[in-house]
């Protein structure tokens, strides 16, 4: 066991870097559910966005351009579940797991000619002096705007939620969505919103994969990152700040257990490779036992006569 | 699996049961699961460029369906049931995890061939095994990183515990400490053949640890791409070539050629010629091939690593010659002695040296 091989300043910059995807994936999601959706499509968004970032940070040369695309690339894609579950008042959980099908179809196909091709780097953002401080310095502050762009969502998505009229009227919308249209709120106009914003959110994290993570475009490359996002919404309690601590604690182990087989540590390797599940799950599971509960409208299809 | 390939297997299931009716069977039709997507770059890239080969070899006589990213266990013989019913003559399965699922399939289906790639089990006289000798390349590799590393630390990326994995440690070790004494493996296992971001990540947390060559037993080339980002550490291509990432710091690969042994089991099949067999080919029969060294290697380490690849080929040298100590310092191989396929086949310890351990 060799425990000094592990720089513990590097492991903790990978970690954050680990859970920007699933950060991103799962809180738009939460806000999809909150307004009453279930949306099980974040794979296939996740892995459009993925292909839209990569082609067009290629093809500009600027990643940042990229992401831009990939929101744009998630959002579209959400915008086709919208119309089945929203307008043509399909099956929701039918709708996405049709939508993940025809996302990951699609982004095969759009990503043929790109297999091998270096995108352009993603430099660290410019904090100036910040990233200078000795440790906190790597481990705070020398990331990509995503990473950033990421906690920001969280915060602003949970500062929305808790004080703001939208905020309280999206959570009107997914508890109980016939009130919410008695009261003149436009039911539908505003899921669509939401959706286009878990849509957009999933096609961020999706580009972090294939523009930062990797960096490199494969195909299926996201291999169940969203399904993660998913689970991590509903062990989260639909909550922003447990949202992202799940996201946190899932990333960081991931590389822990990584690192700690690296350095030789004697822990059966079974258990490492299993340890993001487990304690993700019971840190949320004990988290949750307060009386958090789904949103009541969650899943239902709203029809306006009803 | 995705929705084209869906759509595309439905039709050719259409139009195969069409043609079936009007004049029986007309065509010698070819069925391949995979475990990732044909796209990976690797390991199923090369069993996909195989089945187009059975394609372009027989033309019209012959008709391939092949579904892709196929979860190894319950979800494969799904499949493979599906494959056999809509008329497959020939199904090749492309995983080691596909070992029990193909022989449970094999035995519904007494008239469908079934041939199991890196596996040991044939229970039923309609399944056959092939796996190539992945180690003979191993060795190679070992050579070349044990002569390049500058830290004495080598990365291994492990997919599963199993003994192809194992083999591919343990001969790529052997060669490497063979040239470099002070050379230590580190060895992570990630538990999957296939996702991109946590082989990676693997990569990555190699590297960090010191690794300045990392070898992968994984699918995809994002590790290479990892290796690219560092700046200064060797990688060599898994399953393919993977040239693009050519010559550094892919310096080499192991490529693997099924081509021939598809076209040979295909007219097999068509000549009524087909048998129960264990096919175990290494470089000599071409099953496996070594990408070109590229110009990073020094000269002198090139020219080894190719007398080395035609002893191996030639049969006058063996990846796994005494003497050999088992982990423990257990003899295992006398001076001289070469190790017989059984124990190969089986491998599940470690070559003295290696530290950690198997999970089991």
């Amino acid at each position: 066991m060799d425990l000094s091989a592990i720089n513990p300043i590097l492991l903790i910059a990978a970690m954050i870097a680990a859970a920007t995807p699933i950060l991103l994936a799962a809180i738009g999601e939460l806000v999809v559910e909150r307004a009453g959706v279930l949306n099980l499509g974040v794979e296939g968004m996740m892995i459009t966005g993925a292909v839209c970032g990569f082609i067009i940070a290629v093809n500009t040369g600027s990643p940042t351009v990229g992401f831009i695309a990939a929101a744009i690339g998630g959002a579209v894609l959400s915008l086709l579940f919208a119309f089945l579950t929203q307008v043509a008042l399909a099956n929701q959980v039918a709708s996405g797991l049709a939508l993940t099908l025809f996302g990951l179809g699609l982004s095969a196909l759009m990503g043929q000619s790109y297999v091998g091709i270096k995108p352009p780097r993603t430099e660290a953002t410019p904090l100036g002096p910040l990233a200078d401080i000795p440790v906190i310095g790597p481990i705070f502050f020398g990331h990509d705007l995503v990473v950033y762009i990421g906690l920001v969502i969280v915060a602003g998505t949970w500062a929305t939620l808790k004080f703001s009229r939208a905020g309280l009227i999206l959570r009107a919308v997914g508890e109980n969505h016939d009130a919410a249209h008695a009261l003149g709120y436009k039911v539908k106009r505003i899921r669509t919103a939401a959706i286009m914003f878990g849509g957009a959110c999933a096609g961020l994290g999706g580009a972090y994969i294939s523009l930062i993570r990797v960096p490199q475009w494969t195909e299926g490359m996201t291999a169940g990152v969203g399904w993660i996002a998913l689970a991590l919404v509903v062990f989260a309690s639909w909550k922003p700040w447990r949202v992202l601590l799940g996201a946190y604690l899932f990333g960081g182990i991931t590389q822990l257990q990584l690192n700690l087989q690296g350095a030789g540590v004697a822990i059966p390797v079974e258990y490492l490779a299993m340890s993001p599940y487990i304690v993700t799950i019971i840190v949320l599971v004990i988290l949750s036992s307060d009386k958090s509960r789904a949103p009541g409208s969650l899943g239902r299809t709203f029809h306006v006569s009803g | 699996m995705k929705l084209t390939t869906l759509m595309a297997s439905a039709a050719l299931a259409l139009g195969f049961a069409g043609g079936a009716i009007a004049d029986g069977h007309e065509k010698t039709k070819v069925g391949f699961v995979y475990v990732g997507p044909v796209g990976d770059g690797g390991w199923t890239y090369e069993h996909d460029k195989g089945r187009q080969a059975v394609e372009a070899e027989f033309g019209d006589k012959v008709e391939t369906v092949f579904v892709e990213n196929v979860a190894e266990g319950p979800d494969s013989e799904r499949v493979m049931t599906q494959m056999a019913l809509d008329g497959a003559d020939l199904i090749f399965t492309t995983s080691f995890g596909y070992m029990d699922p193909t022989n449970n399939v094999a035995a519904k289906f007494p008239d469908v061939k079934f041939e199991h790639a890196t596996g040991y089990k044939r229970l039923h006289p309609n399944v056959s095994t092939y796996s190539a000798r992945f180690y003979e390349g191993r060795a190679i590799q070992g050579h070349i990183a044990g002569n390049m590393t500058k830290s004495n630390i080598i990365g291994y990326i492990g997919s599963f515990p199993i003994p192809e994995v194992i083999r591919g440690i343990n001969s790529a070790y052997i060669h490497a400490s063979k040239v470099n004494p002070d050379v230590e493996f580190k060895v992570i296992w990630v538990y999957t053949w296939f996702d991109p971001a946590k082989e990676a990540d693997a990569a990555k947390v190699l590297i960090e640890q010191g690794a300045d060559v990392v070898l992968q037993h994984t699918d995809s080339t994002a590790p290479q791409a990892a290796a690219q980002e560092a700046g200064n550490v060797v990688t060599f291509g898994q399953a393919s070539d993977m040239g693009q990432y050519a010559p550094f710091p892919r310096v080499s690969s192991i490529i693997d050629d099924w081509a021939p042994y598809y076209i040979a089991r295909t007219r097999a099949v068509m000549d009524g010629t087909w048998e129960q067999k264990d096919t175990w080919d290494g470089i000599g029969p071409g099953m496996v091939g070594i990408g070109e060294i590229s110009d990073a290697v020094p000269a002198d380490v090139k020219a080894e690593a190719l007398a080395l690849k035609d002893a191996l080929a030639d049969g006058s040298y063996h990846a796994f010659t005494g003497p050999l100590n088992k982990q423990d310092g257990s003899p295992w191989l006398a001076d001289g002695e070469t190790a017989d396929d059984g124990t190969l086949a089986g491998m599940n310890f470690y070559v003295e040296g290696i530290e950690g351990e198997i999970p089991q």
